[in-house]
């Protein structure tokens, strides 16, 4: 996320304070709704209660495996004391009250840990001071406690239900105090997910899963070459396979309709199309690749700099020089993109599942032709979202279409449209040296970092040259080392990228590292011993360093044939330090164990914090094992996940995680585990074959 | 068009479709079924897994001509209620994150333990490596099919 991004983030977290009202959906608990006989009572946007004593939580704040509608719940349900197994969530529209509605860079609990805390607490004053007024007692005789207003005086009690509909006509108290953590009964506790039953019983609605009356189904052929456009097309044979209903021109391609999803993928083979493909139909990866290394010859802009690089390295006893580079990657999500979109005349709605409710909102109006407020935004759970969903062309594209027929469309993406057009983790080169004193301490650092802007993927180019989500892990490294220089060139190359899981921190963290490895290397350091003179300053990653070498054994000597190779990052909020168990055999890394100290601050949930480190270690480890997306003719040469793979179980490491025990807000933890572990195993490699490894993947060929 | 008959969840089912229309797609947008998952189609990914006579089997590539006779087992007929010892564990043990992947995840694992009651390590392995989780929920996944079992071990439903 870029600083301005974060800002905006910050701000709604702020604003929601105020407003009053978050959703989303649990079919299991589904019952209670038709048990409503009454409208529920709006005690505050997050907040409905209903006569019957149902509670509903509006969580604003979308599910794409990393635990919120469970973490969220917790912090609303710990203030407003209801029962842990009776209220249902649901996700809401598109309101105004919820400001920014997205979920990107870890934010949720960090943005909403203050805000639905006071929601839930403010909901529970107000239920308080009507079975006060009922009773004509003072609010002091009166206790809140699993759903009812209890009586201290007397034992009589009432419940959040009798007492919703007049609690709600009370003012809105405005300095409510929160509980001392010490008093918490949910947030720190393991709760099981709340959406875990329908996950197992193949309940769950993802946006692929959307079904409305009327509904056709499309898919699209899009222009192999970035930013290609249709000449002509030819559709007599796809008009002619079973199924296929009507062929339409979009902005991007030829969609195929049809009566199902298969005839519709099927159809756009069939297609004859001829291509404009536009300025980028001769670009390679060896192109790109190329113009990085030249163009990180020269100096680039100042991203940070401290003291004097020039005197430093001047007066270094040692230098050490390297280059490394990363390919691009795909997010792969395993629901491939889609999105249902019925427009009419007056009014348009979307079903999907979607990381950005308030932009898709947005894309959706643009491409209606209908103002936002005309466009209702329904969202569902995500099959992983990783960045890809926080884009909104899936979205715009599915627009498009039921506009053209008139319709209400379900447009699917093949794994193959998946991978040949996404928004990709960007390739990126980076330059490093370094100067070591006499006695092998780091005394000047310089890195220039070449690549596409990420930011400038959402609608913010970097300013002045400068885009920090490109150059973050590097320019925000927390090592103290009293000469230092970063900075970026940065260099378009036609290939569309954006956020991707843990976004700059997943190639700057895999450079700094790796390079601080080879520092240590070349001053005569154990590479702990290192990092530890260089955090001295830096308390939080300090301590997670400290606690990974201790439960990691680090002083201790492995069995034969294991090597190890530690790495830190402090990113989201969070402080992360791993290391890596590995062997070499034949040019095959294979990772045994991983042991990951995290400091998020306060934990909400443990059980979901230790998820998210497992589920980012393996999500790491697929990009520092095998992924690489390569272009070749302006095309993305990779079609399905034979030939970019992921990492599969017998490939997965055991994952042992520690966490710091903190009071301090709690920080991300969605991406805090994917940057530290590629460099922890590359090092690792270092230990075991003496190679270092400057380019992801790790290849057979730069082990020997 | 095609009349295919075979036995899908219990019931007996006819498919008047697309004969080379695969499994998937019959189940998912002509039936509404959609527990179970598109991931890759070509089965490369095991998302849409299903099973068909007790095999563990890719319904993306699998043409609803080739069922004449067989019998379908879906995520929707494991269990009605989600008490299958195979998804009680994975209930036990929250698995799922994203959950797009799990159906067939849960499919596969008890598809294994119908053939070997107390699978290794390795067995699981060799089984389970043709289903992505690009959540990579694989450590939770081992130790929910060991736990699933010891709970078809304890008589458990199955």
């Amino acid at each position: 996320m870029s600083a301005i991004n974060r800002r905006v983030f910050l701000q709604v977290g702020a604003s929601a304070t105020a407003g009053l009202l978050v959703g989303f959906y649990l079919p299991e608990r589904s019952r209670l709704t038709a048990q409503q006989a009454a409208e529920p009572a709006k005690l505050n946007a997050w907040i409905h209660i209903a006569p019957d004593d149902s509670v509903t939580f509006r969580i604003h704040k979308v599910e794409m495996g990393q635990g919120t509608v469970t973490s969220l719940s917790q912090l609303l349900a710990e203030e407003l004391e209801c029962d842990w197994a009776k209220f249902r969530t649901e996700f809401p529209p598109v309101e105004k009250v919820f400001g920014f509605q997205g979920v990107v860079g870890s934010q949720s609990i960090r943005t909403s840990w203050d805000p639905l805390r006071k929601a839930g607490a403010t909901a529970r004053e107000m239920l308080v001071l009507a079975a006060a007024q009922t009773w004509g007692v003072d609010t002091s005789k009166c206790r809140a406690e699993s759903g009812f207003v209890i009586n201290t005086s007397t034992n009589a009690n009432l419940s959040y239900g009798k007492l919703a509909g007049a609690a709600a006509k009370l003012p809105v108290p405005t300095n409510v105090a929160l509980k001392d953590p010490k008093q918490f009964k949910l947030i720190g506790k393991s709760m099981k997910r709340l959406d875990t039953p329908n996950k197992v019983t193949g309940r769950t609605q993802f946006g692929i899963d959307t079904r409305r009356p009327g509904m056709v189904y499309a898919a699209i052929a899009r222009c192999p070459v970035f930013g290609g456009k249709v000449v002509s097309f030819d559709a007599t044979k796809a008009k002619a396979f079973p199924g296929v209903k009507q062929v339409v021109q979009v902005s991007r391609g030829v969609a195929v309709v049809a009566d199902n999803t298969w005839s519709a993928i099927q159809g756009t083979r069939l297609l004859e199309i001829k291509w404009d493909e536009g300025a980028n139909a001769n670009q390679s990866s060896a192109a790109i690749s190329k113009l990085f290394a030249e163009r990180a010859q020269k100096p680039g802009v100042e991203v940070s700099k401290t003291g004097d690089v020039a005197a430093g390295l001047a007066s270094a006893a040692k230098k050490v020089e390297a280059v490394y580079e990363v390919p691009f990657l795909a997010h792969a999500t395993m629901e491939p993109m889609n999105c249902t979109a019925d427009v009419r005349a007056d009014s348009c709605d979307v079903w999907a599942s979607m990381q950005m409710q308030s932009m898709s909102q947005a894309a959706a109006a643009q491409a209606s032709g209908l103002p936002p407020e005309k466009v209702n935004i329904h969202s569902a759970f995500m099959g992983g979202g990783f960045g890809r969903r926080g884009m909104t062309d899936f979205v715009s594209e599915a627009v498009e279409v039921s506009k053209a027929i008139g319709a209400p469309v379900k447009v699917t993406w093949s794994r193959e449209d998946d991978m040949h057009h996404d928004n990709y983790r960007t390739a990126s080169y980076s330059r490093f040296t370094a100067g070591l004193d006499a006695d092998g301490w780091p005394v000047a650092w310089t890195n220039r970092v070449v690549s596409p802007s990420i930011t400038n993927s959402s609608g913010q180019p970097p300013q002045n040259g400068i885009d920090r989500t490109s150059t973050e892990g590097s320019h925000d490294m927390g090592y103290g080392i009293p000469n230092k220089l970063v900075d970026y060139h940065w260099t378009e190359v036609g290939i569309p990228v954006t956020y991707w899981r843990a976004v700059g921190y997943t190639q700057n963290t895999f450079f700094v590292e790796s390079f601080m490895d080879e520092v240590a290397a070349a001053g005569g350091k154990d590479p702990v011993e290192l990092r530890r003179k260089l955090l001295a300053q830096n308390p939080r990653l300090l301590g997670v360093l400290e606690l990974v070498a201790q439960k990691a054994d680090w002083d201790k000597p492995l069995p034969a044939g294991r090597f190890r190779g530690v790495a830190v990052v402090n990113n989201v909020g969070s402080y992360t330090a791993q290391v890596a168990e590995i062997s070499v055999n034949q040019g095959k890394v294979r990772v045994h164990r991983v042991v990951c100290a995290v400091d998020c601050g306060h934990v909400v949930n443990p059980a979901i914090v230790e998820q998210q480190i497992r589920s980012a270690v393996v999500y790491g480890l697929t990009a520092a094992l095998k992924g690489e997306i390569t272009i070749d003719k302006g095309r993305v040469q990779q079609n399905n996940f034979n030939q970019y793979d992921m990492l599969r179980i017998d490939e997965a490491p055991v994952v042992e995680i520690h966490m710091v025990a903190s009071t301090q807000n709690p920080g991300g933890i969605g991406e805090a585990g994917v940057p530290a572990i590629a460099p922890a195993v590359c090092n690792a490699v270092f230990a075991a074959t003496g190679k270092r490894v400057r380019r992801l993947p790790i290849r057979a060929e730069d082990l020997v | 068009m095609a009349s295919i008959r075979f036995n899908l969840n219990g019931k007996p089912q006819t498919a008047d479709v697309i004969p080379e229309m695969p499994l998937l797609w019959y189940l998912r947008d002509t039936l509404g079924m959609t527990g179970t998952k598109f991931g890759c189609g070509m089965a490369l990914c095991g998302a849409c897994t299903v099973h068909i006579n007790g095999q563990a089997t890719r319904s993306c590539i699998t043409p609803v001509s080739s069922l004449g006779g067989k019998t379908v087992t879906t995520i929707e007929g494991l269990s009605a209620d989600g008490s299958h010892p195979v998804q009680v564990a994975w209930t036990e043990g929250d698995v799922p994150q994203c959950g797009y992947c799990q159906s067939g995840q849960i499919m596969a694992a008890a598809a294994l333990l119908a053939k070997k009651a107390q699978p290794t390590d390795a067995d699981i392995d060799e089984v389970m490596r043709g289903n992505i989780c690009r959540c990579g929920t694989y450590q939770d996944i081992r130790h929910a099919i060991h736990r699933a079992a010891e709970i078809k071990a304890a008589g458990g439903k199955a």
